[in-house]
């Protein structure tokens, strides 16, 4: 940064309208507090009494981002939990109703509703058989991916082609593949459950959890893939003298030695169980049968904007978020074990 | 393919080859095993087979679902259900629709992205830690608590519904692609734009002549990650757009999905042929640039 081009990023701040850039100024006072108060001072090489820092253009290089964050991000979560404590409703552009303060009403009408019970319940038994699967399966094939040097390309992008691909591409051949004389009954014949996978009330959030984890199990294989790398080879060396074999090495060795990556993967999955929609709506035709597979984020699409009653929707979704926060804590102590 | 294939394996196992010297019982642990392979195999059909399984689909001219229907029947190939879907739902409106709302978010991220990555991790200037601590926390916001909020302000209070802006705006820039650019731009030397700044030249400059060749990998990546969330995205282009013509390929089939192929002669059919063309794009983009798309930089990026 040359002396000649301070003045003129320094002037972005002040006429900087936008409230992104002089929030972060304002919140970050730690770290450029030092005012010698020789603020005309001749010597260009001394940095310290520029305010905006060493090169305040960074401020500017920032600002699109920090207006995004703040206006598609921080604002719509804080008017989330707005909602939720008001009654409200839709009204055109422009028109001004009030919509009074009432308290936990909306809380109330969610936690009472039969529907809603049930979707935290599907989605306990999505998360159930979801995640145990996910983490087992996803470090089993990364360990064998890890030790294979042929064809490793090649594996590494079939698992995760599925993750790449849309959701709603892949659910259409799974329709035809789970429905009621598709492939996989065919395969089973007189083993084929009845009524079919996605028509049978127990079987439709299993057959959705199954899915879901196929789906993503690329993703995790990768991130394991990469925390493999970082277990040092000595370890294995050492135990191998010490002969131990190669299941109490996967065991003794590699499980502890990705478990930062287990606790990630298992805080991810549960998210990903928590914002289900896509699955109930196309796979089992809107969460049935008779609300078996409904989710709340599908709940919420219902309540919110089909019936009209944002207000309830959002107090739904406050209550989710924290569910996963919950969830996830319980997780983290589960999984990250005695290093925690 | 094979080039790639064998410089890929080269960069992975390079680590791992020179310890192989080291010891017999290391070299034990590195040979393929059969039944590591075996495994990997079935993942491999798995993973591959319901593709594999839409492709053919997509050409039957009736539905078999027979262990026999898996393989191709020469007499019953047809691409009549390209037609059908097609006639229902204009496929390339759907792909255009879902490549400018995709293009949107990529060119947004790119170019945001690479702004602030670089003053995150090359400029020093006051709020440079809040920007951080926001970029790591933004991507712990889960978007179902802001599906209600962004619909009411975009969809009724800004009138976006059935807008390009209103699909992009929240998807605008992809947090994660922020921290992909931020650690490229950290591994490139301090000195390097020192020299440039003595020189005169001004940061954007810099950014744009110097910085940005350095980190074409990371821009590969960067689109790469943000492509997949855009392109693949059902739930937001749902509740955003109601009419067909400016429907993504991904709610049009949805929506076909759910409400018309009921009616349809061969509806697997039709929707499998639809299923082929919105996943074609991603799968051939990822095989091309597979290597890109490795463990470490997702691993990195996702450690946070």
């Amino acid at each position: 940064m040359s002396w000649m081009t301070l003045p003129r990023s320094k002037r972005v701040q002040p006429d900087g309208s936008d409230p992104a850039g002089s929030a972060a100024a304002d919140s970050a006072g730690r770290h450029g507090g030092s005012s010698d108060g020789n603020a005309g001072g001749p010597a260009p090489r001394k940095p310290r009494w520029r305010p905006l820092g060493a090169q305040p253009v960074g401020v500017l290089f920032s600002a699109p981002y920090l207006l995004f964050v703040l206006a598609v991000l921080a604002y719509p979560l804080g008017y989330a939990v707005y909602i939720s404590f008001h009654d409200f409703f839709f009204t055109a552009p422009g028109v001004s109703v009030p919509k009074p303060f009432v308290g936990f009403d909306n809380y109330i009408a969610v936690l009472t509703d039969p529907a809603v019970i049930r979707s935290f319940g599907n989605i306990l038994i999505f998360l159930v058989i979801n995640v145990p699967l996910t983490v087992a399966l996803s470090l089993v094939l990364a360990n064998a991916l890890n030790r294979v040097t042929r064809l490793r390309t090649f594996f590494r992008v079939s698992y995760y082609v599925p993750y790449v691909t849309a959701s709603v591409a892949v659910i259409g051949v799974w329709l035809f593949l789970f429905q009621q004389n598709g492939l996989i009954n065919s395969l089973l014949g007189s083993l084929a459950p009845e009524p079919s996978w996605l028509v049978n009330s127990w079987l439709a959030m299993p057959t959705v959890a199954l899915y879901v984890t196929w789906k993503q199990l690329g993703f995790f294989i990768l991130l394991y893939l990469a925390a493999l790398q970082n277990i040092p080879e000595e370890l294995y060396e050492s135990a191998a003298v010490d002969g131990a074999n190669k299941w109490n090495q996967f065991w003794n060795i590699t499980v502890p030695g990705v478990r930062p990556a287990s606790v990630l993967v298992t805080l991810l999955a549960t998210i990903t169980g928590a914002n289900l929609f896509t699955e109930p709506y196309l796979l089992t035709a809107g969460g049935g049968p008779d609300g078996a597979s409904t989710s709340p984020v599908f709940l919420m699409y219902r309540t919110g904007i089909l019936q009209g009653n944002p207000d309830i929707a959002a107090a739904l979704g406050v209550i989710l978020v924290i569910g996963v926060l919950l969830i996830a804590l319980i997780q983290r102590r589960l999984v990250g074990g005695k290093e925690e | 393919m094979a080039q790639t294939l064998s410089n890929d394996d080269e960069a992975t196992e390079a680590p791992a080859t020179d310890r192989r010297r080291k010891s017999d019982v290391v070299q034990e642990r590195h040979k393929l095993r059969p039944g590591s392979l075996i495994l990997l195999a079935v993942g491999a059909f798995v993973f591959l087979f319901p593709f594999y399984y839409m492709f053919i689909g997509s050409l039957q001219a009736n539905p078999d679902t027979s262990v026999a229907g898996a393989f191709p029947q020469p007499g019953n190939i047809t691409l009549q259900n390209y037609t059908n879907i097609n006639s229902s739902i204009n496929l390339l409106k759907g792909l255009i629709n879902s490549g400018i709302f995709t293009g949107g978010v990529i060119l947004c991220t790119v170019v945001f992205g690479l702004l602030v990555g670089y003053a995150l991790a090359q400029l020093s200037f006051r709020g440079r830690g809040v920007v951080f601590g926001m970029m790591l926390l933004v991507q712990m916001i889960p978007f179902q608590l802001l599906l209600i909020p962004l619909y009411v302000l975009i969809v009724r209070d800004y009138g976006l519904g059935d807008t390009y802006l209103g699909m992009i705006v929240p998807f605008a820039i992809n947090s994660t692609a922020v921290f992909v650019f931020r650690q490229y731009f950290l591994q490139l030397p301090a000195s390097l734009f020192e020299a440039a700044r003595i020189d005169g030249a001004s940061e954007l400059r810099i950014l744009w002549q110097i910085a940005v060749p350095l980190v074409r990998p990371a821009i590969v990546t960067a689109v790469l990650l943000t492509f997949i969330g855009p392109w693949n995205e059902f739930l937001w282009p749902f509740l955003v757009t109601k009419e067909q013509s400016m429907q993504p390929l991904a709610v049009s089939l949805a929506n076909y999905i759910s409400n018309i192929a009921a009616t349809a002669s061969n509806p697997y059919g039709a929707i499998l042929a639809g299923a082929c063309v919105l996943a074609a794009p991603a799968v051939i983009l990822f095989i091309i640039f597979q290597r890109q798309f490795i463990s470490t930089n997702l691993g990195s990026s996702a450690k946070g």
